[in-house]
């Protein structure tokens, strides 16, 4: 077997990695607001239809992104906005939500099966690229490569750094102290899930536009929402961990393909599998340093449990619950 | 928050109003039945229109394409049969408050035994018997994959929503696995599954008609012994009062850990039976998408049906009847055959938001009210 | 600043909690809000905070009508609340839970922000380290950094919710200090408490709240007599039990045991409970009662000592396996933890005393739910489901679900809801078991009840017994001063 140059390899993972990176800072930022979004699967497919239909109309790849964008961001307000003044649990709402629109994707863009449309092209930044090994790896790639790159230092500066992100941890906190702080959990959550599910739309809209490009059935980003959503939870509801996350994913990927010259045998959805164990594992690591600390009541000591504790990371504390 | 250290949940999800087992007599919620109907058709029809399509040749096609022949209504039921099996077992689960998304993975994996079962050379004199013991292994595999999705719950505190849905991709895996593995076609491993049964070993049809009596006679046997179980027993009025309110069931001496792995387990069982039903009754094989999404769809099903038997029995024969009737559309109007999900999605969204706004709008405590 | 409250009424459902309550508090005085629980004073005062709005009546500050409908806008007129339970943000650092929701704080940096915070922290005597995690922090601490937190945002009446429950002396020591300069310092103090001891200590001005109105209100010097007295109402006669026990072997052994639960838990409590005795648990609410009762059910497991039922030797002591030992709690909050709404009287029957025949005798069941039914005296059916039960059924259905003969009954407010008759009957009813060998555990808020039926009291204060008592040989008033803390 030859081995792959380490460069180009890195430079596969960063550039397919993208979408998902885009996506799971998305949804991070809604679940940190405390709405959890299950329809993630259908809302990239759905947005990923809309980009290229409407780029294809109207041969702007902007344009095409703007719409994505716009769909996704319309189903995750729309998920929070429903789920708060219906009463209706949001678990419900996304999965139904998941199901449809990746039904209704694939119905409207029927009409845009296997056509040709615009595809953004690749755009090395002038002098970046031609730093030692840095260069080709992070800045040959297309303009949605860097945004993804900059959209991960960028969010966690906001969650972590500003007054918005501050409000946005405080209402998946504790919505009911925010009330009392004069705060409006119900607008900020419904403008959260909507930031997030517009960012879930972009990855979408990324994915016709350039990683998966055109519209067929099926379309090559099936099954990535599901994906997103483990990562979100691998990554422990920190932005950067779940990045982490999103480029081992894209290496078992890119390992994949490799491997399977090897054992021709295995089929490279397989390696979809992977983020799956690892989000349950994750959720059990949780619960046991949540139960650990409940037990002792004191910091924790010894090297195990701190692994444990640094693996653990924990979800926003009304995740998932209406606020009425 | 008061609460002992037994009676912890995380994350219950709160379903509206479920039917008391004794008190609450089915009645036909005529409203909300209009009004579900009517907004769903309502967007449908827009989706139409922004197609350019005729919505009344649509929604004649699916009319004909379901119940315009004999043939077609045995479609129907084949996808009824294992549609209804799930939405039984799942009838447990939603019942105690457990939101078994797993079952997708639950339906796998009876499948996966089933043909595990009838790939072996023990049962190749006897396939009557092979038949039988494979429907038993399958609802074994998939009643200990639900438990283990239940034991994450219990004991690992691991919501079953996230827990499910790694599993289903986790059973999906195994498929793909198996399909391009160790039981790969002799030649070339495809994506078009396992190789043909033999005959011996298919579930028996009726002459003319590829329905299989079985098959129908276990899917209403099912919701025979579900309305039984939850009417009628012990187990149901535990699951029901658990559901309800766990801790207040806790105090009244139920074991409510033991009831949750329970209802997974039966929940998984009827799944693995659909699996089994769709390897041995339909595709006599294993292939990659052998659970055909009924998993899914039948958690829509119970959803709109609110968790209520009869209705779910019904509403699954109106979803099958789309799915097949959705079929035509290709061929007949260059449309895609999603249509059908579109449809049914925009009816459980319009029912729940219904039924949410519904209870929003009776009285109840103000918040923060506590004197 | 001065506000005054004119004919303020909240009604909740059927509910009044607060009825025609007018009151003055005027600039630079701490008043205190006394009265024993459900006696209305969170409700009014979450009502000036803009937490809840009034059903009817009016607010006034500086003689201006305003209308407080959210918290923002009590706010902007300067009234804070620290509410009873932590409105705060356990995982974020005590520096984001300052800044959080405080539009003066504006664009300023972090670090000036922290600056302003250990600054205003040092002048009041509190220490608090910007950069902790909140979790780390003792309940006293995180009501430090709340009022600091008020007051930065220019607050000039301060409410405060039992602020004293669950904090150390010193740190109680600490918060009247700072209130008091705060006071000096022109704010207008207000504190809700039910413990007499604190408010005497602190507050300048008294009003005591009894079931929803205005009772009394007094200048200093307080008289205690006098208010006690308003706060529980006339001293009754106190009529001693007319039964002498003949007390029986240790049932239930408890050895040490603490157990965190509410905001006070249970610390290192020894106590024995013999056969036959009928023990009143008398404390203000959260005072350890409740931790008590449920760790004797096996609810809580204890985090240091041990419990013993008899001379069994149980590998765990656990709520399922003391069940066949024929212990029964029954827990006050009915429709939270004892009865399952939606579900019918049959219904909770057939769970509870059907345990062993799968497929339901539905016969037997409506029989034995009839007996029930009538020998309890439930207004309802077999049929009924029991959130269409009054409360006072509600509760006589909980009771008709202890077993035939118990060993050890724990009752969380057993009478909660019934009126003088059928509380006496159900007392009767109770007394007949200890007839036999079972000993009753009740904890109670009416400490008449306590005095009438308990043999012996045990008084809760903070989470540890104060002080055990024989009922034939107190009375009410040295009990209710000794449950509101008073040497």
């Amino acid at each position: 077997m030859i081995l792959p140059d380490p460069v180009i390899l890195f430079a596969g993972i960063v550039a397919s990695a993208t979408p998902v990176i885009i996506a799971v800072i998305g949804e991070t930022i809604s679940e940190k607001a405390g709405v959890i979004n299950l329809s993630l699967d259908g809302t990239i497919l759905l947005s990923a239809m809309t980009a290229f239909s409407v780029a294809y109309q109207t041969q702007s790849i902007l344009i095409g992104i703007g719409a994505g964008t716009f769909v996704g961001g319309i189903i995750g307000a729309g998920i929070a906005a429903l789920s708060l003044y219906c009463r209706v649990s949001q678990v419900a709402i996304g999965f139904v939500c998941a199901l449809m629109a990746k039904d209704l994707a694939y119905f409207l863009g029927n009409a845009y099966a296997r056509l040709n449309g615009p595809q953004i092209g690749d755009s090395p930044l002038p002098f970046l690229r031609h730093l030692p090994v840095v260069g080709p790896i992070l800045f040959n790639h297309n303009i949605l490569v860097y945004c993804s790159l900059l959209l991960i230092p960028l969010s966690t500066w906001f969650l972590f750094y500003t007054r918005m992100g501050l409000t946005l941890r405080a209402v998946g906190e504790n919505p009911l102290a925010c009330y009392a702080r004069g705060i409006r959990p119900q607008f900020h959550q419904i403008v959260y899930s909507g930031i997030g599910g517009a960012l879930v739309g972009l990855s979408g809209a990324s994915f016709a536009l350039c990683f998966k490009p055109g519209w067929g059935r099926p379309q090559g980003a099936e099954g990535t929402g599901w994906i997103v959503l483990a990562l979100v939870i691998f990554g422990g509801w920190n932005p950067i961990r779940a990045c982490m996350g999103a480029y081992l994913f894209a290496f078992l990927q890119v390992a994949a393909i490799y491997l399977q010259n090897r054992f021709d045998a295995i089929p490279a959805q397989i390696f979809q599998v992977a983020p799956f164990p690892l989000m349950i594992s994750t959720l059990l690591v949780i619960q046991l340093v949540q139960q650990d600390n409940r037990k002792k009541n004191v910091a924790s000591k010894g090297v195990f449990r701190k692994f444990l504790a640094i693996l653990s990371g924990s979800a926003p504390a009304s995740l998932g619950k209406s606020f009425l | 928050m008061k609460r002992g250290p037994c009676l912890q949940r995380s994350n219950q999800t709160h379903l509206n109003h479920l039917p008391a087992t004794r008190v609450a007599r089915a009645w036909i919620p005529i409203p909300s039945i209009l009004v579900t109907l009517g907004v769903a058709l309502l967007l449908a029809t827009l989706v139409l229109l922004t197609v350019g399509t005729s919505p009344l040749s649509v929604y004649g096609h699916l009319l004909k394409g379901s119940i315009g022949s004999w043939q077609k209504i045995v479609q129907v039921l084949n996808v009824w049969i294992p549609l209804v099996l799930c939405a039984t077992g799942l009838l447990y689960t939603f019942r105690i408050n457990l939101w078994n998304i797993g079952i997708e993975g639950q339906v796998m994996i009876g499948a996966v035994f089933s043909t595990g079962v009838l790939r072996s050379e023990w049962f190749v004199g006897c396939p009557m018997s092979a038949l039988f013991i494979s429907m038993l292994a399958a609802m074994m595999g998939g009643g200990l994959w639900a438990l283990f999705t239940g034991y994450l719950k219990t004991r690992g505190g691991v919501n079953e929503i996230f827990a499910g849905l790694g599993m289903n991709f986790l059973a999906q895996g195994l498929i793909l696995w198996l399909i391009f593995g160790p039981w790969k076609r002799p030649g070339m491993a495809s994506m078009s599954g396992t190789e043909l049964f033999p005959p011996a070993v298919w579930l028996p049809t009726l002459l003319s008609y590829r329905l299989s009596i079985l098959g129908l006679v276990l899917a209403i046997a099912a919701i025979l012994v579900t309305t039984f179980l939850l009417r009628h027993t012990r187990i149901g009025l535990a699951i029901n009062a658990i559901g309800r309110n766990p801790r207040a069931s806790f105090l009244l001496g139920l074991r409510t850990d033991r009831y949750l792995l329970l209802t997974m387990m039966l929940a998984g069982c009827f799944a693995g039976l659909a699996g089994n039903i769709q390897v041995t009754g339909i595709y006599h094989r294993l292939i990659p998408a052998i659970s055909c999404n009924y998993g899914y769809l039948a958690l829509m099903v119970v959803m709109l049906s609110n968790y209520r038997i009869l209705a779910a029995t019904i509403i699954a024969f109106f979803f099958a009847g789309i799915n097949v009737g959705s079929i035509q559309l290709p061929m007949a109007l260059q449309l895609d055959s999603s249509f059908s999900g579109v449809l049914q999605g925009l009816m459980v969204l319009s029912a729940i938001c219904f039924q949410g706004w519904r209870s929003k709008r009776r009285p109840s405590a103000s918040r923060g009210g506590t004197p | 600043m001065q506000i005054e409250l004119r004919k303020i009424c909240k009604r909740f459902d059927s509910v009044n909690a607060n009825q025609d309550i007018s009151i003055t508090f005027s600039a630079g005085c701490i008043y205190g809000i006394l009265g024993e629980n459900g006696a209305g004073k969170s409700t009014l005062m979450k009502i000036l905070s803009g937490y809840t709005e009034c059903s009817s009546g009016e607010t006034l500050i500086n003689n201006q009508p305003v209308r407080l409908s959210n918290p923002m806008q009590a706010l902007r007129y300067g009234i804070g609340m620290l509410y009873q339970e932590p409105m705060d943000f356990p995982r974020l650092t005590v520096l984001d839970n300052y800044r959080l929701g405080n539009p003066l704080l504006g664009r300023q940096s972090k670090t000036v922000v922290g600056k302003q915070l250990t600054d205003s922290a040092v002048t009041l005597g509190f220490q608090l380290q910007p950069d902790q995690s909140l979790e780390t922090l003792t309940i006293g601490e995180r009501q430090q950094l709340e009022i600091l937190r008020l007051l930065s945002l220019g607050v000039d009446a301060l409410i405060l919710d039992e602020p004293t429950t669950g904090i150390s002396t010193q740190q109680k020591e600490m918060l009247f200090s700072a209130l008091r300069k705060l006071a000096g310092d022109g704010k207008t103090i207000l504190l809700v408490s039910h413990k007499i001891k604190d408010v005497e200590a602190l507050c300048d001005h008294v009003a005591v709240l009894r079931r929803g109105s205005l009772a009394i209100q007094m200048d200093r010097p307080f008289s205690t007599a006098t208010l006690l007295e308003s706060m529980f109402g006339e001293p009754p006669k106190h009529c001693p039990p007319d039964r002498k026990p003949a007390v029986g072997v240790p049932v239930l052994t408890m050895d040490r045991a603490s157990v965190s639960y509410g905001r006070s838990g249970l610390i290192q409590c020894s106590e024995i409970v013999r056969e036959r005795e009928i023990i009143g648990l008398a404390g203000l609410e959260g005072s350890g009662q409740e931790a008590f009762l449920r760790l004797a059910a096996g609810l809580l497991r204890a985090e240091e000592g041990s419990l013993r039922l008899r001379d069994q030797h149980m590998k765990n002591y656990r709520y399922h396996e003391l069940q066949p030992h024929g212990v029964f709690f029954m827990p006050a909050a009915r429709l939270e933890e004892g009865l399952i709404s939606e579900i019918s009287i049959a219904d909770h029957m057939a769970l509870i005393k059907f345990h062993e025949t799968m497929i339901l005798p539905w016969k037997a069941i409506l029989s034995q739910t009839e007996n029930s039914i009538s020998a309890f005296d439930i207004k309802g059916r077999p049929s009924t489901t029991v959130n269409r039960l009054s409360g006072g059924n509600q509760q006589r259905l909980l009771l008709s679900f202890i077993p035939p003969n118990p060993s050890l009954l724990l009752l969380e407010n057993p009478t909660r809801g019934l009126d003088m008759a059928s509380s006496a009957d159900m007392w009767s009813r109770l007394r007949t078991y200890c007839q036999q060998k079972t000993s009753i555990v009740f904890s109670s808020p009416d400490l008449e009840e306590i005095l009438t039926y308990a043999d012996r009291i045990l008084v809760f204060f903070d989470g540890c017994v104060i002080r055990h008592l024989m009922a034939d040989q107190t009375d009410i008033n040295y009990l209710g001063s000794a449950i509101a803390g008073a040497p």
